[in-house]
């Protein structure tokens, strides 16, 4: 039995160091299916309330996530996948081939800590709607320690559960997830115009007034940092910066027929995290100002509310902890995958202890983004900019070193420019990775030139005046 | 077969998100729309993984 399972769970075969062949390209409608249910996270329920907390006003939110959220469907369409379907390459592979199999194994391992934190938002999330019968005290806002003991045996409950199901089934939990999608979005509309006579809207009209005087009201809770209209906008436009300018679902697009299937995105952008933040938002306001999800969502929809938590939870911590799998196993390809991610589950579900990690949620994720991105802006650069300035792509393929250090370098003084001004000139991080994709490509270009051997360019350039 | 599934699933996403509008309406109150939500969840999960999928084939 046991072999036969093992067997079962090595055979699956995901192109991961060949391009993807044609019989198994993908048309625009699986790509809007599949972005409408990813982004219909359960970490949605916690990033509207907490845009509440930080005093958001109404024009603010709505004017920062449209523009916000249309910024990052550009930034998929344009950016990611006319990389993704040229090359057809996972992200981890496109990446080896530029930077070398050593950095891009650093960069696996921050990759997939990061994959492991989001993981334990979403279980910690999930966690406290399954709390919700056995009446288990949830953390406060201002809860960054595990605060019962109840908590810590839910969170092991939940994550042990998502970690089983992750290594046992995730083809249908991804299938699972399809038929939650439709009734997820429904139950985020129903859960918000439920609540809103509590607030005094009874009417569309009536929808404005209230919104700017007791839900976004422009005046943060106490402690918190006011935030604005560049908070929303940046924050919508970056929240999945390490999937689109990052080139995180290079892996994901590289399936899509043609480059403009990016634009799916929108569904996920629009349905998802516009949609989901403003229905949340009113939930947290109704609430009174709680964010644990579980509890606003009961309270508002119900038990179909507090199962709607811990399924949005479940679905989309399984394929961010399959994620962290494969960023460790493209490190470590002897490994069975299966093996790792129990290890990233069990790692995982530590994380999710800590509530701070869902009650500065909005702070981590921007982070998150950051960190990742400098490697998107060297894929981009890499991709179209350096043959138009006589430089070799995938110079660590070509070259056939581990390591490239123009790359190395550009990740690690970008991060640490950026890193500075947060610290030192606290710089917002929200407003970082702009000028951050900037310095990256800036200083990939420049250490390139002064890094690429000129032997190896001459090389490559004779080649490609034969092959014309 | 499938086509009364699919009218049942219909039913339940119904009776997921229209009473919540009738909520807001003032024409019910909130715990009669709760006990609807969960018939409808009830309905969709069901009815829904039986025909949802069922075509997905590799797209050539």
């Amino acid at each position: 039995m046991k072999k036969t399972l093992a067997k079962q769970l090595d055979s699956i075969n995901e192109y991961e160091r060949e391009p993807i062949p044609q019989s198994k390209l993908k048309g625009m409608k699986s790509f809007i299916g599949m972005y409408a249910g990813e982004h219909i996270a359960g970490t949605e329920f916690v990033i509207g309330p907490l845009f509440v907390v930080h005093g958001v006003s109404a024009i603010d939110l709505f004017a920062g996530l449209l523009i916000g959220n249309l910024l990052a469907v550009l930034s998929w369409a344009l950016l990611c996948a006319p990389i993704a379907v040229k090359a057809r390459l996972t992200l981890y592979y496109q990446l080896e081939k530029i930077c070398g199999k050593y950095l891009v194994s650093g960069y696996n391992i921050v990759n997939a800590l990061m994959f492991c934190f989001l993981a334990g938002s979403m279980i910690a999330v999930a966690a406290t709607a399954v709390g919700i019968p056995f009446d288990i005290a949830m953390p406060g806002l201002d809860d960054l320690y595990p605060s019962s003991i109840g908590w810590v045996v839910t969170v092991l409950f939940v994550g042990s559960v998502i970690t089983a199901v992750a290594i046992l089934g995730y083809e249908q939990i991804s299938r699972f997830a399809n038929v939650c999608a439709p009734w997820m979005i429904l139950i985020f509309v129903a859960a918000a115009f439920a609540v809103m006579p509590q607030l005094g809207i009874t009417s569309i009209s009536s929808f404005w007034e209230v919104a700017q005087t007791k839900i976004w009201t422009g005046v943060p809770v106490e402690g918190y940092t006011k935030f604005t209209f560049w908070h929303v906008m940046f924050f919508a436009w970056f929240a999945n910066m390490a999937m689109h300018i990052g080139m995180g679902d290079l892996s994901i697009l590289r399936y899509a027929k043609k480059w403009y299937h990016g634009f799916a995105s929108s569904t996920g952008m629009f349905i998802g995290h516009v949609m989901a933040w403003v229905s949340s938002g009113i939930l947290c306001a109704a609430a009174g100002g709680e964010v644990p999800p579980g509890p606003i969502a009961y309270a508002s929809a119900g038990i179909a509310g507090a199962m709607c938590v811990m399924i949005a939870g479940w679905t989309t911590a399984n394929p961010t902890i399959y994620r962290a799998g494969l960023a460790i196993q493209s490190i470590m390809p002897s490994v069975k995958r299966w093996k790792v991610t129990l290890i990233v589950g069990l790692v995982t579900t530590i994380a999710a202890f800590f509530p701070a990690l869902v009650m500065q949620l909005l702070g981590f994720v921007a982070l998150y983004g950051l960190v990742l991105m400098p490697m998107g802006a060297i894929i981009f650069i890499d991709f179209w900019v350096m043959p138009k300035l006589g430089m070799v792509s995938n110079y660590a393929s070509v070259s056939k070193t581990n390591f490239n250090v123009a790359a190395g370098l550009t990740w690690l003084v970008t991060l640490v420019i950026c890193l500075s001004l947060n610290f030192f000139q606290d710089v917002d991080i929200f407003f970082l990775g702009l000028p951050g994709w900037f310095v990256a490509s800036a200083l990939y270009i420049v250490l390139s030139k002064l890094y690429q051997r000129k032997s190896i360019v001459t090389e490559q350039r004779i080649k490609a005046a034969v092959k014309a | 077969m499938q086509v009364i599934l699919k009218f049942i699933s219909l039913i339940g996403l119904l009776l997921t998100v229209v009473p919540s509008f009738l909520v807001f309406s003032g024409a019910i109150e909130l715990s009669f729309h709760k006990t609807l939500m969960f018939i409808g969840t009830v309905l969709w999960f069901g009815t829904a993984p039986f025909w949802m999928n069922k075509k997905e084939q590799p797209e050539s």
